[in-house]
């Protein structure tokens, strides 16, 4: 059985209508209860669980801190690559938007590796569009052996691709692989994405069995939260999360949450996620799941970040550039989305040591990983 | 006080072994283990910087005379993927001690016993002192005894979830099958559940996150080397038995004596 299969037994407005129907007593039931379901879920991102915030919050961080210790991990995003055939209405790289499109060449890709680690980066999450042509699997088998020796954990972020390509990116060293399904509405995610390979809904839900059967270790979820109802997706998010973890038990799993935010000339969010509410909802995924690991881009704001390190999140990036060769290379490009946080690398570990959190920067081997 | 305990060829006189995660800090940590007086801490492989030219701050912070290093596996998920980890291990941390952990399941932490049982034969072929991290089963340790690791490792309780001695009613079957130390490993979460553990016959106990996420590590340190010198001088010293029943002041049968 794939997800979409499970899926289908579910109703888009039937989950969100029962989300906004539950009450102070569900949310009291989700956070007394030892062991927590998908309903326990909905009632702590439910608006009844607004008023219980601060309860919310010391209970993830007490979980986490159980979980994953005193610790944050550090990582870089590396863009290979900002060419792409989708068209999808939020994003900067949207085949329609006229920007100068690049790909790193060998030499390109050299300077920018060599300008991640001298910040100290061990861990990188690579970044592409989806362009077949310029950035398919031929382009990735080029390029990981360069980058396979120079870092200790290697994620990606690029297009669904088929099982066969994950095993095969699996052997050239990649730990970690994270696809957004953006959002579950499946009406509204044709609007978003209406031409490209992007717009089969379908096989972008089945994306993680994919990972998943093809043995990967880590696989990163997420949707886009405001491109719909931010808690609708966010519980269907969990849903997804559920039943990956029973079939790919092999798996970790982690949760991403970029925010879509209202901007001049950019796409308006169909429902604003709001500082507090990103709070209850990354506390809720917490007391939901006590392993899943979360993570916070540098998409939002100094003090946000400087807050949220002790709620719940385990992974940030630090000095990010969203732009291919915006490390060393061509560092005025335009980037993929606006980085708020633009503190350096060394100053984001100081914060997270001042706030009582060991800074990671290696956290995993390649000789863990044998093939 | 008590009698020192023999692993391979090396004597510890400290019977609490501990970790080096979860800590906020490797100076936090260093405290820590330091008051702890451990003299077996065990390392992760993919915290340790090795390339060349690496500093790593984690190995220098471990840099103490009394304490000597096992390196630990985890993350791996097969017996191969384990000896892989384990020769770069050996090379990297200059040692032949190993912690051998196989947990294909990256959600609990579950030791699979059949890629543990493999890995552990291959590598004490290959000269490492093997300590392995397993369930608290009695026939699997016996298997690992068969096969030459130097101590078992069995699990209280779920790494990492503080719940005590959930698995005691094996623990004190294989404490009384093994014929080579036994170390409570997972699961012990305050001092009282390490004092228990050595009262029942273990020969040491490894604590990680019980120290690491207390408000103050150095402190509980301290507690837990109390409570398992106080638990092992409880168990060499001999404990009095537990008297279920109540001794009756008219007893029963005492009609006998009068006939």
């Amino acid at each position: 059985m794939l997800f979409t299969e499970h899926f289908s037994h579910y109703n888009w407005d039937k989950e969100q209508r029962s989300i906004y129907a539950k009450t102070e007593q569900d949310v009291l039931g989700a956070l007394n209860r030892q062991t927590r379901g998908y309903e326990d879920f909905k009632a702590l991102i439910s608006p009844a669980a607004i008023p219980f915030l601060e309860q919310m919050a010391q209970l993830s961080q007490q979980e986490t801190q159980k979980r994953f210790g005193k610790t944050i991990q550090l990582y870089a995003p590396l863009y290979l690559s900002n060419e792409c055939q989708n068209i999808c209405t939020y994003c900067g790289f949207s085949l329609d938007n006229k920007i100068p499109r690049k790909t790193l060449t060998a030499v390109e890709l050299l300077q920018e590796i060599a300008a991640i680690k001298d910040m100290g980066y061990q861990h990188v999450l690579l970044v592409t569009g989806e362009a077949q042509q310029q950035v398919g699997m031929d382009y990735f088998k080029r390029m990981l052996p360069f980058i396979k020796n120079h870092f200790a954990h290697i994620a990606m972020e690029v297009q669904p691709l088929d099982e066969e390509d994950y095993i095969t990116l699996r052997k050239l060293g990649v730990h970690t692989i994270l696809v957004y399904q953006e959002t579950y509405h499946q009406e509204d995610y044709k609007l978003h994405h209406p031409k490209g390979k992007k717009s089969n809904f379908n096989y972008r839900l089945e994306t993680p069995d994919r990972i998943g059967r093809a043995g990967i270790h880590k696989i990163g979820l997420g949707a886009l939260l405001g491109l719909d109802d931010w808690r609708t997706d966010s519980a269907f998010t969990a849903l997804h999360l559920q039943y990956l973890e029973k079939h790919y038990w092999q798996s970790k799993f982690s949760i991403s949450f970029p925010r879509l935010r209202p901007h001049v000339g950019g796409l308006e969010p169909k429902t604003v996620i709001n500082d507090a509410e990103l709070v209850q909802l990354i506390c809720a995924w917490r007391i939901f799941n006590r392993d899943v690991e979360l993570s916070m881009s540098t998409r939002e704001s100094k003090t946000f970040r400087d807050h949220i390190v002790k709620l719940g999140i385990t992974s940030i990036s630090a000095g990010s550039k969203t732009n291919p060769g915006g490390y060393a290379v061509e560092p005025q490009s335009l980037e993929q989305f606006e980085i708020d946080d633009n503190r350096s690398p060394a100053e984001i570990a100081a914060m997270i040591k001042a706030a009582g959190y060991d800074p990671v920067w290696k956290d995993w081997d390649p000789a863990l990983q044998f093939v | 006080m008590t009698q020192p305990l023999k692993i391979a060829n090396r004597t510890f006189q400290s019977r609490l072994f501990t970790g080096t995660g979860k800590f906020s800090s490797t100076t936090v940590m260093e405290d820590a283990l330091l008051a702890s007086g451990s003299e077996l801490v065990t390392v992760a492989l993919k915290r340790v910087e090795h390339q060349q030219g690496a500093n790593d701050g984690l190995l220098e912070s471990l840099n103490h005379p009394q304490i000597h290093l096992l390196p630990n596996t985890s993350g791996v998920r097969t017996a191969k993927e384990a000896i892989y980890a384990a020769e770069l291990a050996r090379e990297a941390l200059e040692t032949n001690w190993l912690k051998l952990e196989i947990h294909p399941d990256p959600k609990y932490l579950m030791p699979d016993p059949i890629e543990t049982l493999r890995a552990a034969e291959e590598l004490v072929k290959l000269g490492f002192i093997v300590l392995p991290y397993c369930h608290a089963d009695p026939v699997l340790c016996k298997h690992l005894e068969a096969v030459g690791v130097a101590a078992v490792m069995p699990l209280g309780a779920p790494i990492g979830s503080n719940q005590g001695l959930t698995t005691c009613a094996m623990l004190e079957i294989i404490i009384q099958q093994s014929s080579i130390p036994v170390v409570i490993d997972a699961g012990i979460g305050k001092p009282s559940h390490a004092a228990q553990a050595m009262e029942m016959g273990a020969d040491a106990v490894l604590i990680n996150t019980a120290l690491a996420t207390a408000p103050d590590p150095t402190m509980m340190a301290i507690a837990f080397k109390q409570a398992v010198e106080a638990g092992r001088i409880a168990y060499e010293s001999g404990l009095s038995p537990i008297i279920n029943n109540a001794s009756a002041s008219s007893p029963l049968t005492s009609f006998l004596n009068t006939l």
